[in-house]
């Protein structure tokens, strides 16, 4: 027998209306990084809840090290040595990073807290594992790659030898992504285990030794990455083959969606984040923003769409002024908008998903009339959506908290895109989609471009901003410094525009 | 679906089972009778005529008040303010009802329009400084109750009375009193303000449920963010909830001082009907329903309680206690919904 520390078998785990997981075993050796394979709404997370004992299944047995473990809770899997980073972070925010991670096993001497001894802990964790974190700082401070970190610390303070991701790399940028892949490298090289949950299949190519793949709740099967290849994993995932390029026809740009002139904004602490920015977005044409995060480009997606103030500058739409215009009037004039955090913006978590199909439009005709919403056609509507989108869900009346975290994505850009707008704002639009719903949304995207509509990308997957977009806006500094034609660039020259190295101007102005 | 719906009804049984079970260990330990006691409770609700038309009018202010706090609550807000919401509302109905002359038709409707403006009124100021300046609703509406408890005294001695320490009774067409519930009842206070609150419980599912108002601000209430984003405006919302909250708590104002009472006497201290309210919609789930039944409950419990010296020989301050721990295993019905799914789980 095999030395595995983690064994899953004949798992079985229902939700009201779904098995969400169904015969699944989970071999996991020991020092080895495995993947866990599978489309939106797979049953990943589940089967990772399930192990780190946030739920019970109904069928199967759990081994730990060869001994049968009934993990009940996720205190025992804390003792048994199993972390857990979930796919959204669960750090308080004005707490310092020792302060987060001694929580709940806080040190303690003569009855008091520790702190000193905590944070000397934690440098040495850290160093240990090249994570460099500042064991002072603030959670909400430091950026989202470090955040991660702190959870990873978290477990291994813990003493955990088993770490599950849950899609770790869905929220990091490309360098964040590099370095995240160089501290498993370490990690493992220490003995631990991970399990790694993701839909690239090129990480999955590049790190892990061994993948299981599951589809619609049900196991498939366990592969050695080495003896793979990503079209194999991407058929043996989606049950039927998958093309990586997206088909286009040549863009026919016409007249000007989108326009600013010289936009400029200030962020709440007062520092200008975008400086004199000039852009346009035509008819007919996908403008793919690319650029390392924190450049501006939040706050200019916040400015167009009204969630924020600007300082000066002007944003037009179908040549008509929108600067500083409330979110409903920007939405009624015709801009969608993907947001890049679904959580916090995109869906109202408590409401069942065919009420957030309708966020913006519940007060129009025919969701409602004189005030009264008829849930018929609420209901009726999200009910078509979720078949035109592939949106899996038990039903519609189920809340969108219960939705894995891809089809809540989906569900976000079915309600977007469904509207019809005239601009489409998607910021990492595909962010936690498997490759099938990613092509999907790839063609939805390009379908509304061929209608006439416009559409602004902005993404931190170069992979991503080449593939679909018909121009490419390089943002550095709070500020459009290149403007390249996918078919004429490459990612290299893109990652040294995007890190400020200048170039002489390409396409228009 | 179904499950979740079993679930936020069996909870608030079990708490008041446990209240109930406790109390009855203590009444035990001070040497009484639980069964004698609680027998005498019953009674003391439903045992004559009297006694359950006094339950009914003591239900009638706490479906009120009950009513604020979960309107409040549905939109993420914590309306500590309905007792001075009810105040103000009180002292409204009444000037109303002791100034006005008009017939029944016009006075009593005005009477309890402007007690709800003046409740409304109270709310929409701790609304507004949240919208506007994002100050703590629970600390505005906690200083607004004192500024409605030294204000309404003061008005009554000064300005509505001479130096008085109760006002004039309202007048007859502004009354919800009513010789035939009064007979009906063998002499109990009973007034039509039942009905009232019922339809008042009937609005609020409505508007909550079926209206796009509601939407609103059910999803401000969950996710601010994802309703700014929406076009939604969230500052309006806030003010609106706040200010119908505080609108149900003056319409409960009206039921004592055009009801109940049919005046309104200085208060020494707060009428505690607000504060029960918040009891109240935590036991019924902060929905028109469940706070409806929620304050049938804690009227049965506060008029039957009278009786259970006299009936059982259980002092009062034992009743005190016995509410009070009901009260307390509601609020702790966390801790209930937890073991249950332990149980849930090892039971599979
Ligand atoms: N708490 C829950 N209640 C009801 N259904 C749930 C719950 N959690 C998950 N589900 C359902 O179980 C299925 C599996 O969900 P899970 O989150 O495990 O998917 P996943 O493989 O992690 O997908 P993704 O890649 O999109 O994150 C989905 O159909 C989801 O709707
Ligand atoms: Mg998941």
């Amino acid at each position: 027998m095999d030395n595995y520390v983690v064994e899953m078998l004949n798992i079985r785990k229902e939700f009201p209306g779904i098995v969400a997981n169904n015969n699944i075993n989970l071999q996991v050796k020991k020092g080895e990084i495995h993947a866990l394979l599978g489309e939106n709404g797979a049953g990943k997370s589940t089967l990772m809840n399930v192990l780190f004992g946030l739920y019970q299944p109904e069928k199967g047995e759990i081994r730990i090290k060869g001994e049968k473990a009934n993990i009940t809770d996720p205190n025992i899997a804390n003792d048994l040595g199993i972390g857990m980073v979930h796919q959204h972070f669960m750090l308080v925010e004005t707490f310092t990073v020792t302060q987060n991670i001694i929580l709940g096993s806080e040190p303690k001497r003569f009855g008091m807290i520790d702190i000193k001894k905590a944070e000397k802990d934690v440098q040495e964790l850290s160093d240990r594992y090249g994570l460099s974190v500042d064991p002072k700082a603030k959670i909400q401070n430091i950026s989202v790659g470090m955040q991660q970190r702190v959870e990873i610390l978290k477990t291994l303070y813990r003493g955990a030898e088993v770490l599950i991701l849950d899609e770790p790399t869905a929220v990091l940028t490309p360098q964040e992504i590099k370095e995240l892949i160089g501290i498993m490298k370490s990690l493992i090289k220490e003995g631990i285990s991970i399990i790694l949950i993701t839909h690239k299949l090129k990480e999955i190519m590049e790190v892990c030794d061994r993948c299981t793949v599951i589809r619609k709740g049900e196991g498939i099967g366990t592969v050695e990455v080495s003896e793979t290849n990503p079209n194999e994993l991407a058929s043996l995932m989606v049950g039927r083959e998958i093309s990586f390029t997206t088909e286009k026809k040549p863009a026919q740009p016409k007249d000007n969606i989108l326009s600013i002139e010289d936009l400029r904004i200030k962020d709440s602490r007062g520092v200008e984040m975008v400086k004199g920015l000039n852009l346009e977005v035509k008819a007919g044409e996908i403008v793919g923003i690319a650029g390392v995060d924190g450049n501006g480009q939040s706050e200019l997606i916040e400015a167009i769409t009204g969630l924020s103030k600007t300082e000066s500058g002007k944003i037009s739409l179908n040549e008509k002024e929108i600067t500083n215009m409330s979110p409903r009037k920007v939405t009624e004039a015709g801009i969608s908008h993907i947001p890049q955090d679904r959580h916090k913006f995109g869906l109202v978590l408590d409401f069942p998903i065919g009420e957030n199909m309708v966020l913006q439009t519940y007060y129009q005709k025919p969701y409602s009339k004189n005030g009264i919403l008829s849930f018929k056609r609420i209901y009726d509507h999200a009910n078509k959506l979720i078949e035109e989108y592939d949106v899996r869900t038990p039903s519609e009346y189920t809340k969108a908290r219960a939705l894995s975290g891809g089809n809540q994505q989906k569900a976000i850009i079915a309600r977007e895109v469904d509207r019809s707008p005239d601009l489409i704002i998607a910021a990492q639009p595909t962010r936690g989609l498997d490759v099938g719903a990613i092509e999907f949304i790839h063609k939805k995207l390009i379908e509304e471009r061929d209608k006439g509509r416009g559409v602004l990308l902005i993404s931190f997957e170069l992979d991503e901003i080449m593939n679909i977009s018909d121009r490419i806006a390089v943002m550095f500094d709070g500020n459009i410094v290149a403007n390249v034609k996918p078919e004429e660039t490459n990612e290299q020259e893109l990652g040294l525009l995007m890190a400020g190295s200048r170039k002489e101007k390409v396409g228009e102005q | 679906m179904f499950a979740n719906r079993m679930f936020n009804t069996v909870v608030p049984v079990i708490s008041v089972l446990l209240g109930l079970i406790a109390g009855a260990i203590i009444m035990l330990g001070f040497g009484y009778n639980p069964i004698k006691g609680y027998a005498a409770l019953l009674d003391g609700a439903f045992g004559n005529a009297y006694f359950f038309g006094e339950t009914i009018r003591q239900v009638t202010p706490y479906i009120l008040t009950g009513l604020a706090v979960a309107f409040a609550f549905r939109a993420g807000l914590f309306n500590i303010g309905a007792e001075g919401q009810v105040i103000v509302g009180w002292l409204a109905a009444v000037w109303v009802g002791t100034t006005i002359e008009a017939p029944m038709i016009i006075h009593l409707p005005i009477a309890l329009i402007v007690a709800a403006l003046a409740g409304g009124l109270w709310g929409f100021v701790p609304g507004l400084l949240k919208a506007k300046l994002g100050v703590h609703e629970v600390i505005i509406t906690i200083m607004m109750n004192y500024i409605a408890l030294y204000l309404s005294n003061h008005l009554i001695r000064n300005v509505l009375t001479d130096k008085q320490d109760t006002t004039d009774r309202v007048a007859e067409s502004a009354s919800l009193a009513s010789n035939w519930l009064m007979e009906l009842t063998s002499y109990s206070r009973l007034h039509w303000g039942i009905l009232v609150a019922l339809v008042a419980a009937a609005f609020m599912w409505f508007l909550l449920e079926k209206t796009t108002t509601g939407f609103e601000l059910r999803s401000v209430g969950y996710n601010r963010h994802a309703s700014e984003y929406a076009g939604m405006k969230v500052g309006k919302n806030i003010i609106l909830a706040m200010v119908i909250s505080g609108g149900f708590a003056g319409l409960a104002g009206a039921m004592e001082g055009l009801g109940t009472f049919g005046y309104m006497p200085t208060h020494a201290a707060f009428t505690n009907i607000g504060f029960d309210g918040i009891a109240v919609a935590l036991l019924g789930g902060n929905a028109a329903l469940g706070t409806v039944i929620a304050a049938f409950l804690f009227g049965i419990l506060k008029i039957g309680a009278l009786n259970m010296p006299t009936g059982a020989g259980v002092p009062g301050e034992l009743v005190e206690i016995v509410i009070a721990l009901i009260i307390f295993f509601v609020a702790s019905s966390y801790i209930i919904r937890w073991v249950l799914l332990r149980f849930k789980k090892e039971g599979n």
